[in-house]
């Protein structure tokens, strides 16, 4: 009984100039029902999280690069050692900037190829959901979502060896779509290489995306594909005996 | 001693650089119908302490593998002089 009360507990960090991270409290706490805390970057105690969320904004100030700053936050050894014991940790936009400055996924993001900022919705083509069950679960191969975005610096670049490698086990999970699904330089709205716009880790439980997921949990706010993701992670979490035996 | 480095942080070759490519076009719209590359970069003016030239030479390089270039998509050169060399305009602050 208690097993199925257990509510999923998240930890969302927050860097000086962090602005989701408000945003992914009410999914986690209004929407959804769980648990969720704010955690300052100085600090290194996550309070026994299921999942991390690195939410979007400019941590820093997006100072020398994005994330290159954020990356050596007391904060970010504690997500380093919770993402090696397989704990799910995402990054959104700014987050997944950080997770590539911290190597915990490779490649990295800069300028957007036109050098404007792009706040809109965005069609994404979900690819290889079993890559990651805890954040991709309630996705099959090739659904196509919308979800919004809001960067300058998200076009994804790596060397072509990474991103062959990426491609050969699986781990693109994400690209820019048109409405159709179908992955074509008109639907790329920052220049990234083939498209990505999210990745996985080789264990399958660090996600990083460039949209914003936690702005889409509510079709009154316009859709709810990314609350999908929150889902994937809650049932992931009831499946997993692990989580639910911290909690007895 | 005292040591300046400046640091010169640039996009790889190969990576495409849409600040260069907006400031040649701008350039060549104002009549340089010779320019054919630009790079953008980034200059950082470090001033530190080192016991001698290849200690402050090893102080450098490593910042730059820490944090100042990421070698996933940029490259870092720089030039570095003793500080006495500095004249009083350019000293840091």
């Amino acid at each position: 009984m208690t097993l199925l009360a257990a509510r999923p507990r998240v930890t969302v960090a927050v860097f000086p100039g962090t602005w989701s991270e408000r945003d992914f409290l009410h999914v986690a706490e209004s929407v959804l029902g769980w648990e969720a805390r704010l955690v300052w970057h100085t600090e290194t105690d996550l309070r026994e999280p299921d999942a991390v969320v690195l939410p979007g904004g400019f941590a820093h100030g997006d100072h020398l690069r994005t994330g290159a700053i954020a990356r050596f936050s007391p904060i970010m050894r504690s997500v380093e050692a919770f993402a090696a014991s397989g704990g799910p940790v995402v990054g959104s936009c700014n987050g997944f900037q950080i997770l590539t400055e911290a190597g915990l996924l490779p490649g990295a993001l800069t300028r957007n190829d036109h050098l404007e900022f792009r706040c809109d919705w965005q069609a994404l083509r979900v690819e290889h959901p079993s890559a990651s069950a805890a954040w991709l679960g309630d996705f099959a191969d090739g659904d196509v979502i919308s979800l919004p975005i809001s960067h300058g610096e998200g076009r994804y670049v790596a060397d072509p060896a990474t991103l062959d490698q990426l491609e050969r086990e699986g781990r693109v999970v994400l690209r820019y779509a048109d409405a159709d699904g179908r992955v074509v330089p008109d639907a790329n709205p920052n220049g990234s290489e083939r498209g990505i716009a999210g990745i996985v880790n080789a264990a399958g439980n660090v996600l990083g995306l460039m949209p914003h997921p936690e702005r889409a949990a509510e079709d009154e706010v316009g859709g709810s594909d990314g609350l999908r993701m929150f889902r994937s992670l809650g049932r992931w979490l009831h499946r997993r005996p692990a989580a639910a035996e911290r909690r007895l | 001693m005292r040591w300046l480095a400046e640091v010169h942080v640039a996009l790889r070759p190969g990576i495409a650089d849409p600040e260069g490519q907006t400031v040649g076009a701008a350039l060549r719209s104002l009549g340089y119908a010779s320019v054919s590359d630009v790079r953008s970069g980034k200059l950082l003016r470090i001033g530190f302490e080192a016991d001698d030239h290849a200690a402050a030479e090893a102080t450098v390089d490593e910042m730059c593998h820490r944090l100042l270039a990421n070698p996933v998509m940029e490259t870092a050169t720089w030039d570095l002089r003793a500080d006495e060399q500095i004249g009083a305009d350019e000293a840091l602050p």
